[in-house]
């Protein structure tokens, strides 16, 4: 990375104009990947590792800063919790037909969308844990550099 | 048969990578190449010959597939992988801070 | 109902690590009354035991070898009584002692992951389930040694992560192995279809991973490095915990459950089990006979006492079984009273060296005379509760024609009473160190969570009594006693 006089953080403008136009699809790509986990290759776990890769990748392209205004650190810790205890209540939801983890809504027509019961919710409450909890890991790792190298 | 054996040899090379190295930072790779080395290992116990992957589709019957519950069992274990290792990461960067080296021969503070 | 075990302590660490940031006082709340209600539900799951045996909840509504099940029989119940108590008096015991730490909601979110990893490792009736579990409480138990980000606990946290890890490792191979032999993962499954194919070399192999990666767990001598630096890095909260029932659940109870329930213990078996116990009794107490620090002291005094239970246990006779057991939940009582103690000396006078203590009984009450207790109990002078599971193991050695295991059990505890008669002259007794006259006696939830501890400690022998045993120890013993036919009554339930 050359610092140059202007005080510009992130990459050179190659990089930042390729990221402006691929992180968005990136991110569509990652919601799609979650949202049809239940009937195609794919899931919470997967679809929420691209999305966390999305925001890692913005923060690489144009600093700390731009990534951290979208989703903060805060809001990270609280969204990560969240996601857990909606997997958590969607499990505990289970209990209203007798068991635990009871898929308990109607299971539709395979190869539906809208099918497979809670497996699609599951899976965004996953991919919204896993995502922010990814995201969360490599700012800690950052903060720790930084901190270092002040 | 041999492919288990290399399996067992890879995994063995993170074990000798984790025992004998003496930076923090190559351990954690050793550690890496062993849960990669299972990580294998259980997908080779789940492929058949000329299986294909097991993928429910529409109008394919359900014939020849590899088995899906190690690969299932992978996923859960690579997210495990995941957390260890960014937990090591992060403990190896304090330790950084406290000691300013990478060298265990050097971190040893204690004793007894 | 077995589910509420898991959905209650990880439903309290996530809510704790939502709202927690905010108030200190909902994490002390949310955190007791959760330990609080497990300890309810596993006193009520003892009753349950004597009423029905063996209970099976199938999660999701799917069968057992298909979906993973949930298993409550009486040595399940048995391990979850102890941790659960033991999990609650620590939860009192953190009120107070972890203000001189920052960010105490982070401690108690870990410290609720860790109980919600331990609970699900007793209750599960899946291999692999059981797998995850036991890493979920190890990754917690890493990070909660690091709790201070001190040099010692970072380089103590690393060490214990990477022998964690290769542990881990370990266990993960014997289980990819076994599911390739059996083509199964739930545990009565596998143990039936061992029965059918017989014995093999694989079984030998897997047994050997499962021994290595359990063995760490628990920390049998050959594989004991970690605990002596990861236990005494810890807030004293965490050792109490790791140390008393940490490395029981993950190393013993896995490794009893496995050898004894799914393979079907063999004479090869006990050999090696008795062999490692009695090699950890001596070499923990040799070493720990030596050391200053209070700490360190008692975290090599940990792996002495594990091996009186794994040598009892591993005699096979009923009466062996009993003694180990009833060590093991009494080990779990008087060593984490005696870091809860440990914790309050280093809370009130910042120090951890036995030279330069001395004279705290005119200080410290309740601290020295609890810790007098806990003393007494682990080098088993009567009429506490270690006395009772030393005499029952030591006769279970001689009923078993074992005189050689006995006599190495009594130079144990003679060996264990010299050490903590050190502890006892040079921190409690004798003249006040002239530095430490400002000291005070610790808070209340300290002293309140330490009393009890040291209630349950005096009056712990009285579980022996025939109709006390029957409900608490006598279906553990059962369970471990009848072996292999744990998978005809999960199965067949």
């Amino acid at each position: 990375m050359i610092k140059n006089d202007k005080k510009e953080v992130g990459m050179t403008l190659i990089v930042k104009t390729i990221t402006r136009l691929t992180v968005g699809l990136i991110l569509l790509f990652g919601i799609y990947i979650v949202l049809h986990g239940h009937i195609s290759p794919g899931g919470g776990f997967a679809g929420g590792l691209i999305i966390a890769l999305s925001f890692i990748h913005l923060m690489l392209a144009f600093g700390r800063e731009a990534a951290l205004k979208r989703l903060s650190e805060a809001k990270a810790a609280i969204l990560e919790s969240v996601g857990a205890l909606l997997f958590l209540i969607i499990a505990v939801l289970g209990f209203t037909g007798g068991y635990f983890f009871l898929n308990f809504i109607n299971k539709g027509k395979p190869f539906n969308l809208f099918s497979a019961g809670i497996i699609p919710l599951c899976n965004i409450a996953i991919a919204i844990k896993v995502g922010v909890g990814l995201f969360s890991i490599f700012i800690v790792l950052v903060i720790l550099q930084e901190d270092r190298k002040e | 048969m041999s492919v288990y054996f290399l399996c067992l040899v890879l995994f063995s090379i993170g074990l000798y990578c984790v025992l004998r190295k003496r930076n923090i930072i190559k351990i954690i790779i050793g550690i890496a190449i062993m849960e990669y080395a299972i990580n294998l290992f259980f997908i080779l116990i789940a492929y058949r010959w000329q299986g294909r992957a097991p993928i429910m589709a529409q109008g394919r019957e359900i014939l020849g597939m590899v088995d899906p519950i190690p690969q299932a069992l992978i996923l859960t274990s690579i997210v495990i992988g995941l957390s260890v290792l960014a937990l090591l990461v992060g403990i190896a960067l304090r330790i950084f801070d406290k000691y300013n080296t990478f060298d265990i021969t050097k971190i040893k503070r204690l004793k007894g | 109902m077995l589910a509420l075990f898991i959905v209650i302590s990880l439903g309290a660490a996530f809510l704790i690590s939502l709202f927690g940031r905010k108030s200190k006082v909902f994490c002390d709340i949310t955190c007791n009354i959760s330990t609080f209600a497990l300890f309810l539900l596993s006193l009520n799951s003892l009753f349950v035991v004597r009423q029905y045996s063996t209970v099976v909840y199938k999660i999701g509504g799917w069968i057992p070898p298909l979906g993973i099940c949930l298993v409550l029989d009486g040595f399940s119940a048995f391990m979850l009584v102890t941790l659960n108590l033991v999990s609650f008096l620590i939860a009192i015991y953190s009120i107070n002692y972890m203000e001189k730490y920052t960010d105490k909601y982070k401690f108690y979110s870990l410290f609720m992951l860790m109980v919600a990893g331990m609970n699900g490792v007793i209750l599960t009736g899946d291999i692999f389930n059981l797998f995850v579990f036991l890493e979920i409480a190890s990754v917690a138990s890493y990070a909660l040694v690091a709790f201070g980000v001190e040099a010692e606990e970072l380089e103590a946290s690393f060490k214990y992560a990477v022998i964690g890890v290769i542990s881990s490792s370990f266990i993960l191979l014997g289980i990819g192995l076994l599911y390739a032999y059996t083509s199964t993962l739930n545990m009565a499954d596998i143990s039936l279809t061992i029965a059918q194919k017989g014995f093999s070399s694989v079984i030998l192999f897997v047994s050997v991973l499962f021994m290595a990666g359990f063995g760490i767990k628990s920390a049998l001598v050959p594989f004991h490095a970690w605990l002596p630096d990861a236990h005494p890095s810890a807030p004293a909260s965490i050792s109490a915990m790791l140390s008393g029932v940490l490395i029981k659940v993950l190393g013993i109870y896995s490794l009893m459950r496995i050898f004894f329930n799914i393979f079907g213990v063999t004479e090869v078996m006990l050999t090696i089990l008795t062999a490692l116990g009695a090699i950890s009794l001596l070499v923990g107490v040799f070493l720990a006979i030596g050391q200053w620090d209070l700490k360190r002291l008692l975290a090599y005094h940990s792996i002495s006492q594990i091996g009186y239970v794994v040598l009892s246990i591993g005699l096979g006779t009923p009466l062996g079984i009993l003694g180990g057991l009833f060590h093991l939940f009494n080990h779990s009582i008087f060593k984490s009273l005696l870091f809860l103690n440990s914790g309050a000396v280093e809370y009130a006078t910042d120090n951890r060296d036995l030279k330069k203590m001395g004279g705290l009984k005119e200080k410290m009450p309740v601290t020295s005379n609890t810790s007098w207790i806990a003393s007494m109990s682990i080098s088993g002078i009567p009429p506490f509760n270690g006395f009772w599971s030393k005499l029952i193991i030591i006769l279970a050695c001689v009923q078993a024609d074992r005189i050689g295991l006995a006599f190495i059990a009594v130079i144990g505890s003679i060996l264990t009473l010299a050490s903590f008669m050190k502890v006892q002259k040079f921190a409690f007794l004798g003249k006040l160190n002239t530095t430490l006259d400002k000291i005070k006696e610790v808070p209340v939830s300290m002293r309140l969570s330490m009393i009890i501890f040291a209630a349950i400690c005096l009056f712990g022998g009285l579980l022996l009594i025939p109709h006390l045993m029957e409900y608490f120890l006598k279906p553990a013993v059962n369970v471990l006693v009848s072996g292999t036919e744990y998978a005809f009554t999960v199965l067949g339930g």
